[in-house]
């Protein structure tokens, strides 16, 4: 065997795509848990509430299921974002096959941008195929398509951030389902995905615009109707600012190694 | 162009709140060397290793891989470095070639198919490539992680007992092929409590206790100046016997 060191020298990119790659390629190997269960819940959840509520209209002219098609879509995008670095991290410490990715030459920011784009496109494939199954209940409109996928990317970039927050912070499996259920599941519940907050009482429509998971939700849902609670310019704006909030604190946590550079 | 020591380890200290894993410790280790770290349980030969790998950040001090420090110039310090790790880790989700193909590539190392499959020859995982990492035995997942170190060919490799637990054949064939990489140039830092292994195989050994070097100096001469001469009148000490002597109480 002619070993390493008599070869001719290396030439070293960087590991960011490997690392995309894997991350993708781990949630597409086991695609029925991560995608089709997702798939299948939102199709309950329409089901069911478009059923109940059958015959209400929402804004004056939709009817409640296509209303709510938008919703269940965001909302499996947010969930789906979340779980992905979220488990991919807290199964890798708790595994320590971390160690790999953590003896490599990639920056704070190559593993962020690898693990967000991930949890985006896991996202973004749950959300297709709510959307594709959901259509055949109600057609929404597709208003103003730009506005869908951008609510679409920086509400699954937040989601794989405050993932990768919870991942790096959670020791247990347990911790991580305290943050996933008390946090994440009734901020987006809470969001407006089954209803206009215009419904609601006022104090709740105050306490309502309190949830930056609500604008991510009402952004994404003018993309479909072109009618919002809110308008579509300032739902951005909130969105994106909590994006680099988010974003600032995942990196500093990286760059810092808490929790996984002692 | 000058030639910078394979591993330089200078004044490195670290704490976890009160408990002093590291206390002041300078070593180099020169290109070409088999170095063997030696300690008992709790030593710090671990945290040592954590400190050069960029998994533990130092309290004091610096630490350079082939001249490139290890938190400053991180990305040419752990280009130059491969680590067996102590502990039989792996991810679940995938193949031993997938394994490698991955590692490699988080080192930014493309097309790199040829080498891996080398290794895994060497190694002989090459039945075994395309097996999930959780069908394998102790003994294969061990030898994955030789690989895994491997993929990036680095100069310097520094195995964390890497024959805990590993039955007689695979130590054996091991070791060979870890003294062919020497032979070839690579720098290898070796921790074990297998002391015949470190004393067969390392040509300079430091041993760590409580934190601090309390020996380092070349297998021979630890040998002659901590040993004593057998009951049995053959003259003869081991390392076994070297280390008892120096963690009783001898010091450098």
């Amino acid at each position: 065997m002619k070993h390493g060191l008599n070869r001719p020298a290396l030439e070293y990119g960087s590991g960011f795509p490997t690392l995309l790659f894997k991350e993708v390629k781990r949630f597409y190997k086991v695609a029925f848990q991560t995608v089709a269960a997702p798939v299948l819940t939102a199709v309950l959840y329409l089901m069911i509430f478009g059923h109940v509520l059958e015959g209400r209209e929402v804004y004056g002219r939709l009817s409640y299921t296509a209303f709510l098609i938008p919703g269940l879509v965001m909302m499996s995008v947010l969930q789906n974002a979340f779980a992905n670095t979220s488990s991919s991290l807290i199964q890798s410490k708790v595994t320590g096959n971390l160690v790999f990715v953590l003896l490599a030459p990639l920056s704070h920011l190559e593993f962020y941008a690898a693990y967000i784009l991930a949890a985006v496109f896991r996202g973004i494939v749950v959300g297709l195929g709510v959307l594709l199954i959901t259509i055949w209940f109600a057609t929404p409109s597709l208003e103003y398509p730009l506005w869908i996928l951008v609510f679409a990317f920086l509400g699954a970039a937040i989601l794989g951030s405050l993932g990768l927050i919870a991942g790096i912070w959670a020791d247990k499996y347990d911790q991580l389902a305290a943050f996933q259920n008390f946090i994440i599941m009734p901020a987006t519940m809470l969001s407006g995905v089954f209803y206009s907050i215009h419904s609601l009482p006022a104090a709740w429509q105050v306490v309502s615009h309190f949830n930056p998971f609500f604008y991510m939700i009402d952004g994404f849902r003018y993309g479909f109707f072109g009618v919002s609670d809110n308008s579509p310019w300032s739902s951005l704006a909130i969105v994106f600012c909590f994006f680099v909030v988010v974003s600032v604190i995942a990196l500093r946590l990286l760059q810092k190694g808490y929790k996984l550079r002692y | 162009m000058a030639m910078h020591p394979a591993i330089s380890i200078q004044n490195i200290s670290k704490h976890y709140g009160a408990l002093q894993a590291l206390d002041d410790v300078s070593l180099t280790i020169e290109p070409g060397e088999f170095f063997g770290l030696l300690g008992p349980n709790g030593a710090g030969k671990t945290t040592l290793i954590s400190i050069l790998a960029g998994l533990v950040r130092p309290s004091h001090g610096h630490a350079a891989i082939m001249g490139a420090d290890v938190q400053k110039g991180f990305r040419e310090a752990r280009r130059m470095l491969g680590v067996v790790p102590q502990e039989l880790v792996f991810d679940p989700f995938f193949t031993v070639r997938e394994t490698l193909r991955f590692q490699s590539g988080y080192f930014g190392i493309r097309n790199n198919d040829a080498w891996i499959e080398e290794i895994m020859a060497n190694l002989d995982l090459t039945s075994k490539a395309d097996s999930n990492m959780r069908s394998l035995s102790g003994g294969m997942k061990r030898r994955v992680l030789v690989a895994q170190a491997l993929v990036h060919r680095p100069p310097v490799i520094i195995l964390d007992e890497p024959t805990a637990g590993v039955d007689v054949e695979l130590r054996q064939s091991l070791w060979q092929f870890i003294s062919r990489l020497n032979q070839d140039g690579h720098t290898i830092v070796l921790t074990t409590h297998y002391l015949e292994e470190a004393e067969t195989l390392c040509q300079r050994i430091a041993m760590l206790k409580q934190g601090k070097i309390v020996a380092l100096d070349t297998t021979a001469n630890l040998l002659s100046r901590y040993g004593s001469v057998k009951k049995d009148g053959e003259g003869k000490t081991d390392l076994e016997e070297v280390f008892v002597n120096i963690m009783s109480g001898g010091a450098l």
